[in-house]
């Protein structure tokens, strides 16, 4: 019977604790009370539960639990500390602030995401942050994804939080006026992680993907708690992406290169629900680079194999993205587009101009796409030039062992 | 909840404004002073004299130490400050993205410590 209920809790922990962590912020105004009244009202929890049952609404239960411990723990340090005695006072004056609807539990996780994802945080810290409170990732879970210590990753999340209280960083979503460019900041956080997951080293494939799905659920609670355009174009650009993960790799941990991959591998209901979020996206006409990027992953998802893609429709797609975002990386990858469709002088040409605008000098890409140019082209020597210099620039192990691959085959 | 936000900017943009620029932007940032006033926002606010005619004090071993200013040769300076009354550090945000000066450099937001003498006041 007690086995059984522990189970429960588990369930409940794994389906709720965030969420009940996000109202406890609000209603204690400070992170560090909530995650001590979490754990207390969670112990409560395997105490209480096999006596007297499941309580009908295990959410609100563990709220006021929660609540009731933090106050009472406050008025025992009061002992200590006569300051204590007043907050503990006005935390227990908020109750009749308590209101229970889903509405209430939603706008308290768009707070917590807001929150820890404020630009005035240092970008390192959002992540960390972000995956410690939204996501319940151990600090050891993100020390590993992102190859760190646990120390570090602990530091930035304490530096954080006591940002957070110092400066006085609101519990707050954002007003209408500024939530364009605050959502922006939460886009680009779990987009950065999904990049951290998605662009693993075969070794720790494992962990790494878990990164992934972490972003990726992520962008899902995002999408139900805010469906604007740019969120469902993220979600749509990362479900493509993840679509092609069992097939990016070859057995031996070689990179499969787009017009490479065995296609049959990748996955479909992916794909499908990305057609599907890209299509709402772009129908709302408030879409942005996110959704575009998407939909670029679109057309190559829908393409039976590579010959059959359509380059052109993604050069039209980067005109636009370029329009939106006129930045080099862009501007490269549009390049890249036109030599597929146009031929590779025309791509050659257009990299040329931007190697020598000097904007992607320590950018390995950009080397890359100019070798391959030029190996299509049979101009070996420069091509042998081009992927030594991508080679002295690129930090990742696939990625190196890709370029030595194309060098030993370009020896005449 | 007190924010002091410390204007930083390059002298040299400054100096490549017109006369008549400048006295527009000193309007500006008249006019926003007393809108901050109205809505009391405002505790205090100035322009400050050009970075390199600061001076360093120090009390070392019990001797004065008086320097030329200013620490560091950094291509932005000092160049003014608000002191600010604002309810938490996104209207602190909100507010100082109205200073004219922010356009032209970039300002520093950082929230005044509580005394502890203060903070017994309750």
């Amino acid at each position: 019977m007690t086995e059984n209920i522990e189970l429960k809790v588990d369930e409940v922990y794994h389906a709720e604790s965030r969420r009940v962590l996000a109202t406890l912020i609000r209603l204690l105004g400070d992170f560090d009370l909530a995650e001590d009244a979490l754990h207390d009202a969670f112990t409560a929890a395997l105490e209480q539960w096999p006596r007297d049952g499941m309580p009908a609404n295990p959410r609100t239960w563990l709220v006021s639990t929660g609540r009731f411990k933090a106050i009472d723990r406050m008025r025992k340090r009061a002992r200590f500390d006569a300051s204590l005695e007043t907050i503990a006072e006005r935390l227990d004056g908020n109750i009749n602030e308590v209101t229970w609807n889903e509405k209430v539990f939603n706008d308290d996780q768009l707070r917590l995401i807001f929150t820890c994802c404020h630009p005035a945080l240092p970008a390192d810290a959002r992540i960390a942050l972000t995956l410690r409170e939204v996501c319940g990732l151990t600090t050891e879970e993100i020390a590993r994804a992102f190859i760190s210590s646990a120390s570090t990753v602990a530091q930035r999340i304490v530096r954080a939080k006591s940002k957070i209280r110092d400066a006085k960083i609101p519990y707050q979503v954002p007003e209408r006026n500024e939530l364009a460019e605050r959502l922006d900041t939460v886009l680009h956080v779990i987009y950065l992680v999904f990049n951290e997951g998605y662009f693993a080293s075969s070794g720790e494939s494992l962990t790494r993907s878990d990164l992934s799905c972490e972003a990726i659920r992520l962008g899902r609670l995002l999408m139900e708690l805010l469906p604007e355009p740019e969120v469902i174009g993220l979600l749509a650009l990362m479900l493509l992406h993840e679509s092609r993960r069992k097939a990016r790799t070859s057995s031996d941990g070689q990179i499969m290169l787009l017009d490479q991959q065995d296609r049959s591998l990748w996955n479909q209901e992916h794909i499908a629900e990305g057609l599907q979020l890209v299509e709402r996206a772009l129908s709302t006409r408030r879409f942005g680079a996110y959704s575009l990027q998407a939909a670029i992953a679109a057309v190559h998802a829908q393409a039976k194999n590579a010959a059959a893609t359509d380059w052109d429709q993604i050069v039209g797609l980067y005109e636009v993205l370029f329009r939106l975002d006129p930045s080099p990386i862009v501007e490269l990858n549009r390049a890249v587009a036109i030599a597929m469709r146009d031929g590779p002088h025309a791509g050659l040409e257009l990299i040329d101009k931007l190697i020598s605008s000097g904007d992607l000098e320590d950018y390995n890409l950009i080397y890359a796409a100019r070798a391959d140019l030029c190996r299509r082209l049979g101009k070996k020597r420069e091509a042998r030039d081009a992927y030594k210099q991508a080679l002295k620039l690129s930090r990742q192990e696939p990625e190196r062992r890709f370029y030595e691959r194309r060098l030993a085959e370009l020896v005449d | 909840m007190k924010y002091l936000c410390l204007i930083h900017r390059d002298e040299n943009v400054i100096a490549a404004l017109s006369e008549a620029e400048i006295t527009a932007l000193e309007e500006e940032h008249l006019a926003y002073d007393d809108e901050l006033r109205k809505c009391g926002h405002f505790i205090a606010a100035e322009a400050l004299q050009n970075g390199h005619d600061s001076t360093i004090v120090k009390i070392r071993n019990g001797k004065m130490i008086v320097t030329d200013g200013p620490f560091v040769e950094t291509k932005e300076q000092l160049g003014g400050f608000f002191l600010i009354e604002a309810r938490d550090l996104n209207e602190a945000i909100q507010v100082v993205s109205r200073i004219p000066c922010a356009r032209l450099g970039s300002i520093e937001v950082r929230a005044v410590r509580d005394s502890i003498r203060r903070a017994n006041l309750t």
